[in-house]
């Protein structure tokens, strides 16, 4: 079949199997951000934006992502790189491998949600598993991070 | 790994329905379940196309269709008042925000897993499957019914004043329940279920039911007690069977306190 995606922000057209998975769709098409982890719809690895809202694209049909805009860390470059600086500068990363489902979701979360309190920030996260277990000094880090862009807005505005 | 042959977005119901009829044909939900299955499927039938993703309300009920995501669920205010944030409670442990925006109600609801906490809440509530071809029938007595070939369109709650409390254990944050319970009370009418027993949630109806705000906590408990020996346990790779048992006794018992003096004990 053929679909048509808004990949980050670039039209793509292509022909593929009814049962890709919109993860192998992106990792064919050069989003190597995108990365498999638990493959049992839990870790939050993989997830991306599919029309803004953060899913987990092992679960989710490249079929369905058909006329939709998908977002990947690859077209979130500036953002994705503000907070990946941030949590590198406060010691809140370990070995990485969450980052890229992390980053995502935090993206996401900023959007949807306004001042978020300490357990709307966990709830929110909590379909982002960390291998390390470093959820504390990762909420520390996230807390800081969205201070600091709410003053920044504060500012501007 | 599930395989699909086609994938076919239906433009009606009617497609959908007939193309449902074949056996190597299915329904797909949020996929969240499906794909972990080992299936071969020639034509899997996607409805997103015909605009069920979304909850109407109206001043009897409210109206979602089967293809809104548990997410929309969990943050539609109309529903968070209604019922005294029951559903949003159900949902909002189930694994994260990432895996409810892509699972469906319908796809919760169709499927009458043993673990679902959408079902189990739902019960509770004074609500209705639309189905294609059957009509509209009470979810108790769709959840006892066998599966079959038609198609789960809307799911109606009725807005009839009922007081609702939700409660589940987990062993970690997002895992699946171990043992999940509601509880409504409707004028002098109780209507509890329990679910993730393992088995799938059912329904129990007490009527006469003269406790109130001012009941004391052995009567509550008395009510909690019969409630749990109503149902079945079992164990699994999560939970034993008697602990499960206990659970359902506590959990009942916080269900109702909760619904008849507004406080969880």
């Amino acid at each position: 079949m053929i679909i048509n995606i808004w990949l980050n922000g670039r039209q793509l057209t292509r022909e593929i199997e009814a049962d890709l998975l919109l993860i192998d769709f992106l990792r064919n098409n050069g989003c190597y951000s995108v990365k498999r982890g638990c493959e049992t719809s839990n870790c939050g690895l993989c997830s991306v934006l599919l029309e803004d809202k953060p899913v987990l694209s092992c679960s989710t049909l490249a079929a369905r992502a058909d006329g939709k805009h998908v977002y990947t860390l690859e077209g979130l470059q500036p953002q994705a790189e503000e907070f990946g600086s941030f949590m590198a500068d406060q010691g809140a990363e370990q070995c990485g491998f969450c980052s890229p489902g992390l980053v995502i979701s935090v993206l996401a979360m900023e959007k949807e949600l306004n001042n978020p309190s300490d357990e709307e920030i966990k709830e929110y996260l909590s379909g982002s598993l960390c291998r390390c277990s470093g959820y504390m000094s990762q909420l520390r880090a996230i807390k800081l991070y969205l201070d600091r862009k709410g003053a920044q807005e504060y500012e501007r505005n | 790994m599930v395989s699909i042959e086609r994938f076919v977005r239906v433009k009606s119901l009617a497609e959908a329905y007939e193309l449902n009829q074949e056996r190597m044909n299915t329904v797909l939900g949020g996929f969240m379940w499906l794909k972990m299955g080992n299936r071969k499927i020639e034509n899997a039938i996607d409805l997103s196309g015909l605009s069920l993703d979304t909850i109407e309300e109206t001043g009897e009920e409210f109206s979602i269709g089967c293809m809104c995501s548990l997410r929309t669920l969990e943050l539609h205010e109309g529903l968070h008042h209604a019922f005294q944030g029951v559903i949003r409670e159900a949902v909002h442990h189930i694994v994260g925000v990432q895996f409810r925006n892509g699972a469906t109600v319908g796809g919760s609801v169709y499927g009458r897993f043993g673990f679902s906490d959408v079902l189990t809440c739902l019960l509770a509530l004074d609500c209705y499957v639309e189905l294609y071809k059957g009509g509209i029938v009470p979810l108790h007595e769709f959840a006892t019914m066998k599966s079959d070939n038609d198609i789960l369109v809307r799911i109606h709650i009725k807005k009839d004043g009922r007081k609702a409390s939700y409660q589940s254990q987990r062993i970690t944050r997002t895992d699946f329940p171990i043992i999940a319970a509601a509880a409504a009370k409707k004028d002098n009418t109780l209507f509890i279920s329990i679910g993730a027993r393992p088995g799938k949630a059912s329904l129990l109806i007490k009527d006469d039911c003269l406790l109130d705000e001012n009941s004391a906590d052995d009567e509550i408990a008395a009510l909690a007690e019969w409630a749990r020996d109503q149902y079945k346990y079992g164990s699994d790779i999560r939970a034993g069977q008697e602990y499960r048992r206990h659970l359902a006794f506590v959990y009942v018992k916080r269900a109702l306190q909760e619904i008849l003096r507004g406080v969880t004990a």
